[in-house]
């Protein structure tokens, strides 16, 4: 839990903190010479963030951290007999090696998604507020406007079942991984690919499902 | 008693183990030998429950370890120790730590009582006092005797090694190879160990087994070596000039 939450921080921190900055920086372009009020840069950079970046975004790069880690992690143990001597004990090693992962992922990367929303919004606000683009006052009352607690229960539901699908996928790849160091290498390569398609796939299908 | 009747192993097209039968002895060092490739792990792998046999049957003692159940088999596997060629130890745990693991899944034993045990059996493979060691710290052979301190914490029944002199300097092979005998008569452990090594198989080959291109060609004791006329063995056993000359020494004698 340690590893997944505490080592993941930094780079949560960074990434949501500049995505939050970007995305408010790039709507403030737009909005340009428009008539489209300049406070919706808040409201906009707070549902993008709490519906699709920070749930996406966040687990996209976690799979590439936590995900290719456990598969190389469980691929060695693998590789160094860890397993089979467990299995000789009369362990169960997919529940004692896998399933803690499950549950310290489910527990913690949707606290890492709760941050980096929140790192997020006051990225746009860093962002866009010293510059000029929007006041603080009209940054915060985009914020207030038109707020849908729904969206936040959708950005946890996100959350959970990429949580669930990056340490699946990575732990099953390091499992059943065969052979020597190169497909060691493989197998965490393919729980990072493999988890970034299925999370893209989960996330569209989610999407239709809580918003049709 | 170990009993493998009739086993069959393939992987896909690969036939690696054909009609394998051999009763592993309570008490005595059953040796599984034979050239790289002749199946010698497969079938190491098959009588710990490692692997599935494509056909036949395992008995420990008067019980078909294939028919039991995940909880039985669970049961039976808290009577077997395996000792791995590259002795498996845990990396991130210490010499104790390691040792005490299978009394920390299977034993409601008290945190002293499993320290004590630990230390019998440390003491048991000449590694007393080296409980704060990580495996890293450790030579090949003192890893190899952590390996065995591990796998006789549980006092088992079964013991299986996977080639416990791999990498061992002839001297350090012996002191294991006396190890795992001595620990199988105190016991009366069932103990099968896979090996290449002529030492071992001069040493302690109680109960001798060979295999050839995963057929046994040649079953007996460490005294039939010598006078066997089995073509296969000797050729096996008495690879160089040096050992045949020695052979024929030791018949003249």
């Amino acid at each position: 839990m340690y590893d997944i939450g505490v080592g993941s921080l930094i780079i949560v921190i960074l990434i949501s903190v500049f995505i939050g900055a970007v995305a408010a920086v790039q709507f403030a372009y737009q909005l340009d010479g428009t008539l489209v009020p300049t406070y919706y840069i808040g409201y906009v950079v707070r549902d993008m963030t709490i519906i699709e970046l920070a749930p996406t975004i966040t687990c996209l790069v976690l799979a590439g951290k936590v995900g290719s880690n456990m598969a190389a992690e469980i691929g060695g143990m693998r590789q160094k007999e860890h397993i089979d001597a467990m299995e000789v004990m009369g362990i169960n090693t997919a529940a004692y090696l896998i399933l803690p992962k499950v549950i310290a992922s489910l527990v913690v990367i949707p606290m890492l998604v709760a941050i980096a929303a929140f790192l997020s919004i006051w990225g746009g606000y860093v962002a866009s507020v010293p510059a000029g683009w929007v006041t603080s006052a009209e940054y915060i009352q985009g914020l207030r406007s038109f707020f849908e607690p729904y969206n936040v229960f959708m950005m946890f539901v996100k959350a959970f079942v990429f949580a669930y699908i990056l340490t699946t996928v990575s732990c099953y790849q390091g499992y059943y991984v065969k052979g020597g160091a190169i497909e060691l290498g493989k197998a965490s390569t393919s729980a990072v690919v493999i988890s970034d398609i299925s999370i893209l796939l989960a996330d569209y299908l989610i999407a239709i499902l809580l918003t049709g | 008693m170990i009993r493998a009747k009739n086993i069959f192993k393939a992987f896909g097209d690969t036939e690696v183990l054909k009609d394998i039968s051999i009763d592993f002895k309570a008490g005595k060092t059953n040796l599984i030998i034979g050239r790289s490739g002749a199946g010698k792990t497969v079938l190491l792998k098959i009588l710990a429950g490692l692997l599935e046999p494509s056909a036949g049957g395992i008995w420990y003692d008067e019980v078909n370890f294939l028919e039991l159940s995940k909880r039985q088999i669970r049961e039976i596997r808290m009577d077997v120790g395996m000792l791995f060629q590259g002795s498996a130890l845990f990396d991130f745990m210490t010499v104790e730590e390691n040792v005490r693991f299978p009394l920390d899944m299977f034993t409601t034993m008290t945190k002293n009582e499993k320290l004590k045990r630990v230390n019998y059996c440390l003491d048991r493979v000449n590694l007393a006092g080296n409980n704060d060691k990580y495996p890293s710290e450790l030579s090949g052979g003192m890893q190899k005797r952590v390996g065995i301190a591990r796998s006789i914490v549980l006092n088992p029944k079964y013991l299986f090694c996977d080639e416990p002199n791999s990498g061992l300097d002839p001297k350090t092979a012996i002191l294991i190879d006396d190890l795992i005998r001595s620990i199988t008569v105190e016991n009366e452990i069932t103990t099968i160990i896979n090996t290449h090594d002529m030492n071992s198989v001069m040493e302690v080959g109680d109960n001798i087994n060979l295999l050839y291109l995963g057929e046994l060609a040649w079953k007996g004791n460490k005294e039939e070596v010598l006078t066997s006329d089995n073509q296969i063995l000797q050729e096996f056993i008495f690879a160089s000039p040096f050992l045949q000359r020695l052979r024929d020494l030791a018949l003249q004698e």
